[in-house]
């Protein structure tokens, strides 16, 4: 199982810089969002509730661009077939595309989260990075698995792209309560607020809840 | 397949428990002080709320029952739970906005953690029918749509308390009435106003079950009479065609 | 895991009154037929007669709807995990990723397959592919892209070999270059679909013709004439 995910991420990352599609698209995106808000909300600065906001939106949005094109090359190009007819766990399809949508999302918050502290947030005493690391890791594990369940789910159907978001957004609205709520007090302006410790507990249980859900019905989206 | 057994013993307990439960309403419930008689539309939109989750989760299970057993009524009762369900949930949307205008002055509330969790589990539930619209093929639509209504129905529950728990630390609930604890008159409405709703799901459910179940039948009947040849082409929809 | 070598009595492929339906459009309807290991089935039809529906059942990657499907010992669907990793497909598409190369396509064929990947240059070799392997699969003329959807197909020395029109594209040279690797005397049972009547009855033992999903015919290949073939285009 473990040779089965490691052959499919390798191909997967090998594919992603090879053609460079994903995470480009998904970090310009994120940063156009950040200018769209600047403009769409008329301010300079955000703190608080409303940076968390828009921070978790955009990157939500993102992810669902890496979505949609996650099972692209496996539907376009017989990749479904030959896994399915390769002697291993078909459930490694689930678990390595999860890590690869995972992966991507690591890739472009490394250059969204700087470009949006720089762009839209008011800068204030003691904001706190590791908690944040946290929030975003366990966010990110959570928009992996949803995110990995829906772009299999829509990528067999005619209507593929609109399909995504469509299911995806309403998904993950507690993953953006969680998160959001959970990063408002490290964006204080006033200085950081005490960490609301229990969102992360939140968090922790929707990524047990839906990993293990989509890891047993990852294998029904396959068949035919 | 049967599905339509009981169900005259159903629609008049139905029928009657409904009528008796606005009688409770309109002649035993007492009035609300703040909010006066508008707030009798708690006894509509909280059972239709309650019995519409259950209807989603009931998708659910039958959803995983399709997928281990291939039975395609399985999934046809998936489909009919759904379908009723998200009728019952426009309902609680429509009747919580009223209720909102009613006692708040607004039409939307985002305070009310029930109404918030109801748009967002309307949101995902629109797209279970197109889903099933989008895919041609009627067994793979059968399994992704149990696919869908497994995960769906999971995500009920974690949605409502992730809401809940977003709105209760900073507001208390505005249409929740005497914080819980409900005196003699309104437990007894609510409880038959409840069961009526429950009725009415079961009634609705089994009426679209049988009436689905004896087109799918007629046509396979047809198909053995005049072959092929004899039938129109089925056009392409999104429930379920073949048991 | 019960190999079928040739010689061994197990038979390599077994159907049994088998039927698909897309919907309400049937697309075979009560197949039956088997085939001994190491010998060669030729199908022969018109589009749409169902010919890509068989191969992809026998594949494990259509499930029949009505009768029984055995393949290499393993009842399809229940135990299809058995037959996987000994069935070799090649389909209309090459089933390789556009973006990568040649080599690194097999590359990960062989590690999903468990295979060594020095076959796979082995095999890049003997089709005559070895100046572009390193090469993007999108910037491969058709005929090379043949090749290596041909190298990826016999990669894990499958037991049976599901071949739709295996030499399409491909010019004489490289014809005669792939043949040793799903030809005749390859040595695993095969199914082949061909347009090509004379050459697909020269390559076979056995001859299962389908019109309209149904069983035309099935017949030993002595005893087929090319004009019952042509018939089935008729």
């Amino acid at each position: 199982m473990r040779a089965t995910v490691a052959a499919l991420v390798r191909k997967d990352a090998r594919l992603e810089l090879r053609a460079f599609e994903s995470v480009p698209a998904m970090l310009m995106f994120s940063v156009s969002t950040f200018v769209l808000f600047h403009f769409g909300l008329d301010r300079g600065a955000l703190a608080g509730d409303l940076a968390a906001g828009v921070l978790w939106v955009t990157l939500l949005l993102a992810a669902v661009l890496g979505m949609n094109r996650l099972f692209l090359a496996e539907r376009e190009q017989g990749g479904f077939d030959g896994f399915l007819m390769a002697p291993v766990d078909r459930t490694a399809l689930f678990v390595a595309k999860a890590l690869v949508l995972f992966c991507f999302l690591v890739a472009v918050e490394l250059v969204a989260l700087p470009a949006f502290v720089i762009l839209l947030l008011q800068p204030g005493p003691g904001q706190a990075l590791p908690e944040l690391l946290a929030v975003l890791l366990l966010a990110d594990a959570g928009i992996a698995v949803v995110g990995t369940l829906v772009g299999a789910l829509a990528v067999q159907t005619r209507a593929r792209d609109l399909i995504v978001p469509l299911i995806a957004l309403p998904l993950l609205v507690p993953v953006v309560i969680a998160a959001a709520e959970a990063s408002a007090p490290l964006f204080a302006a006033g200085g950081a607020e005490p960490f609301p410790g229990r969102w992360l507990v939140v968090l922790a249980l929707y990524d047990a809840v839906f990993g293990l859900l989509a890891y047993a019905v990852f294998d029904f989206l396959l068949e035919e | 397949m049967t599905f339509g057994r009981g169900l005259r013993a159903l629609s008049i307990a139905s029928a009657a428990l409904i009528t008796g439960a606005f009688a409770l309403v309109f002649f035993y419930a007492p009035n609300d002080a703040d909010q006066g008689f508008i707030q009798k539309i708690f006894y509509v939109h909280v059972p239709m709320a309650i019995v519409a989750l259950c209807g989603f989760v009931a998708g659910g299970i039958y959803g995983i029952k399709h997928l281990r057993s291939g039975d395609r009524a399985d999934d046809l009762r998936s489909y009919v739970a759904i379908h009723i369900s998200l009728v019952l949930a426009v309902g609680v949307l429509v009747t919580g906005s009223i209720w909102a205008r009613a006692a708040w002055g607004h039409w939307w509330v985002w305070d009310e953690p029930t109404l918030v969790s109801f748009l967002i589990v309307f949101l995902l539930y629109a797209c279970y029918q197109p889903l099933r619209f989008s895919i041609e093929d009627p067994e793979r639509q059968a399994r992704y749509a149990s696919v869908f209504a497994i995960v769906a129905g999971a995500f009920v529950p974690l949605n409502f308390m992730a809401v809940r728990m977003a709105e209760s630390l900073t507001h208390p609930r505005v249409l929740s009435t005497t914080g819980g604890a409900m005196p003699g008159e309104m437990r007894l409405t609510f409880l038959v106003a409840l069961v009526g709703m429950a009725c009415l799901f079961a009634t609705l459910w089994k009426y679209e079950l049988a009436s689905k179940s004896a087109s799918i039948q007629l046509r396979s009947l047809k198909r053995r009479l005049a072959g092929d040849a004899g039938l129109a082409p089925l056009a392409r929809s999104a429930s379920p065609q073949r048991l | 895991m019960a190999t079928t070598a040739a010689g061994d009595s197990l038979p390599a492929v077994v159907l049994e009154g088998v039927g698909r339906a897309y919907g309400e459009r049937v697309a075979l309807r009560e197949i039956s037929f088997a085939l001994e290991p190491g010998a060669t089935v030729a199908v022969f039809g018109a589009n749409g007669a169902g010919k890509t529906t068989l191969l992809r059942i026998l594949a494990g990657l259509l499930r029949a709807h009505a009768g029984r499907v055995v393949v290499l010992g393993a009842e399809l669907p229940r135990e299809g995990y058995r037959a996987r990793g000994r069935i070799g497909l090649l389909g209309h598409e090459p089933m390789l990723y556009r973006d990568l190369t040649v080599r690194e396509n097999l590359r990960f064929h062989a590690r999903l397959h468990g295979v060594e990947e020095a076959r796979a240059a082995e095999l890049v070799a003997r089709v005559g592919l070895a100046a572009r392997a390193d090469d993007p699969v999108r910037t491969l003329s058709r005929g090379m892209t043949q090749r290596a959807a041909i190298c990826r197909a016999v990669l894990h020395a499958p037991e049976l070999l599901l071949l739709d029109e295996p030499l399409a594209n491909l010019d004489p040279g490289g014809a005669a270059a792939v043949a040793p690797l799903i030809g005749r005397a390859a040595g695993p049972a095969r199914v082949l679909i061909s347009h090509d009547a004379e050459q697909g009855l020269a390559e076979a033992d056995h001859v299962l013709g389908l019109r309209g999903g149904h069983q035309a015919i099935w017949a030993p290949a002595e005893q087929v004439e090319l004009g019952d073939v042509r018939g089935l285009y008729a």
